[in-house]
């Protein structure tokens, strides 16, 4: 297309200085987990290993790590079984408030956090304690997979959609019953978009904070309570700038499946 | 229903299941009655969205119009207008809604002048493979973490940080913690939201037409002017849904860097916690939640929700 030099190198400038935005905030984290010096100065005078080991032997970090781990598979395992039905019905069938149930499932994403943290702490204490169950980890579970549906939801939806229905039909027509299409045609289909929706479902998951701080009772500590309980400790800045450090190098992770998933499939 | 008891069709199954075995059965039963496989599929779903996730949401909306007793702090069940009412007249309310509405629109601003030249270089002058590897990298620190980036931001604004140090040399300093570094860092954390609609918007718009525009003699900035942008606009206004809605019940961001500012979320959190007074923090909810209402209804038209 035709743009002006001028233009041409100013969208230039714009995108190295955008993403030079992004970028060195968390490069300084990273530098700054090797500043010897435990009172925060820039830049750092002398540097040190010494906080990443001692950040590798913290109980307190290695157990809430665990628990995010947990919480985050629990979550996504819910998510998917829940996302797919819902994808499937709206996919494959008109009902009555088809359209609506779209919008029920992006609403616990789509309200403030807040909001969805203090009504499920009001309905957890209501409904659940008289029954014995107190919060804690079950309920962080169901409070995160409440707005972790709509990724399986929306990557399923999706998938669906382009698959259509031939294939299945066909399977039919060879005397495969509908479990049996289900197993051997259709959720083949749909693994790597089930893959990328639970990607994505757990790094939503183990990233929350607001919904967590509401369900989880006074024992569970995910990794973000723990980073945000000991932000404001000044002697504990140094493990907590390492934890930082290490989900910057971390977060490499899933982004490197996500494009070997769309690799051949496109699905992200 | 006597065609229940036997299979429909004879056996021809690669799993080997006996004919007429129970999971067969059920198999035909969900095959020829499509309303019961669409309930079997519906039940769950909409068991926890519309009972356990709808219902928490009616329930906390109806203690909105409760009170709490001064003295013992119990709740009390009578239907009541006072939470909202003080509300309304309390100009300390009144103050902290503007402020959010206001650091909302500020990181709306912000993201949309910083992501649409960004978006636009991805989607229109970058090489194909330039174009993965830039939408890599926007993505990536969106997998760092919320708080890991709202902490970055809290080392850069530090006293003797990282901004203090850049500016040193032309006699400058940072702004320190406060309302304007909320805003900083809230633009950062939503960033992306907003660049990734933004260029998916553009990507759509057909290059014959920037070269119509071209050949009729408009300048880079006419184009611009009269064909990106009204084109691309609900792809922005779309963006705009997340940055808006995200700024606007943040409550974190500003505790890490906001210094002593207090927003909407500030004060539902203080009145849940250390007020324990559940109604009002419930009424207070209800703001956001109102305003998300309004801003939704209001972009409706521009087609912005099927750019999500």
């Amino acid at each position: 297309m035709t743009l002006s030099r001028g233009a041409r190198i100013a969208l230039r400038v714009a995108m190295v200085v955008g993403l030079a935005l992004i970028y060195v905030p968390l490069f300084v984290v990273l530098v700054n987990s090797f500043n010897a010096d435990k009172t925060f100065a820039w830049p750092p005078a002398h540097v040190t290993g010494e906080w990443w080991t001692r950040a590798w032997d913290n109980g307190g970090v290695r157990s809430a790590l665990w628990t995010s781990v947990k919480a985050g598979l629990g979550a996504t395992a819910v998510a998917c079984v829940l996302g797919t039905m819902a994808a499937f019905a709206v996919q494959r069938y008109r009902f009555f408030g088809r359209e609506t149930v779209s919008l029920l499932v992006i609403l616990p994403i789509a309200l403030p956090g807040i909001v969805t943290g203090i009504a499920l702490n009001n309905a957890f204490r209501t409904v659940l304690s008289p029954l014995g169950i107190q919060l804690g980890l079950f309920t962080v579970i169901v409070g995160h997979a409440t707005f972790c549906i709509v990724t399986i939801y929306n990557n399923v939806l999706a998938r669906l959609r382009r698959m259509g229905t031939n294939v299945e039909e066909a399977s039919a027509d060879l005397g495969a019953d509908t479990f049996q299409t289900f197993r051997y045609v259709t959720f083949p289909l749909l693994r790597s978009a089930l893959l990328a929706g639970g990607l994505l479902s757990f790094a939503l998951s183990f990233d929350e904070i607001i919904v967590t701080t509401f369900t989880a009772g006074a024992g569970v500590q995910t990794l973000p309570i723990w980073i945000f309980d000991n932000l404001f400790r000044p002697n504990q800045a140094p493990i907590v700038n390492v934890v930082a450090a290490a989900l910057i190098v971390l977060s490499v992770v899933p982004v490197y499946i996500a494009q070997r998933i769309s690799g051949d499939t496109r699905a992200i | 229903m006597a065609s229940l008891t036997r299979p429909t069709r004879p056996d021809r199954s690669p799993g080997g299941v006996a004919p007429g075995g129970p999971v067969r059965r059920l198999a035909g039963l969900l095959h020829r009655r499509p309303s019961i496989r669409l309930a079997a599929l519906l039940a769950a779903p909409l068991l926890w969205l519309v009972v356990a996730y709808l219902g928490s949401l009616g329930a906390l909306f109806v203690t909105a119009f409760w009170t709490t007793n001064e003295f013992t702090g119990d709740v009390v069940k009578v239907f009541d207008l006072g939470n909202f009412r003080e509300l309304v007249h309390e100009s300390v309310y009144r103050t902290v809604t503007l402020r959010s509405v206001g650091v909302a629109v500020a990181v709306t601003l912000i993201d949309t002048v910083v992501a649409f030249p960004m978006a636009f270089y991805m989607a229109k002058v970058a090489s194909p493979r330039a174009q993965r590897w830039l939408v890599i990298a926007v993505l990536t620190p969106l997998w760092a973490g919320y708080l890991v980036k709202a902490y970055a931001w809290r080392i850069m604004f530090s006293g003797s940080g990282v901004l203090d140090w850049f500016l040193s040399p032309v006699g400058g300093h940072g702004p320190g913690y406060g309302l304007p570094a909320t805003v900083v860092t809230l633009a950062y954390l939503w960033l992306p939201y907003m660049i990734l609609p933004v260029y998916a918007g553009l990507e759509r718009l057909p290059n014959s037409l920037l070269d119509a525009a071209g050949d009729l003699g408009a300048r880079s900035f006419r184009s611009f002017r009269t064909v990106v942008w009204p084109l691309a606009f609900p792809a922005v206004v779309a963006g705009s849904i997340f940055t808006f809605s995200l700024s606007l019940g943040d409550y974190i961001a500003v505790k890490i860097v906001g210094g002593r500012s207090q927003l909407i979320g500030n004060v539902v959190y203080d009145n849940v916690g250390t007020a324990n007074n559940l109604p009002f923090a419930a009424a207070v909810a209800l703001i956001p939640v109102a305003i998300m209402v309004i801003y939704l209804l209001a972009v409706r038209r521009t087609g912005a929700l099927e750019n999500l």
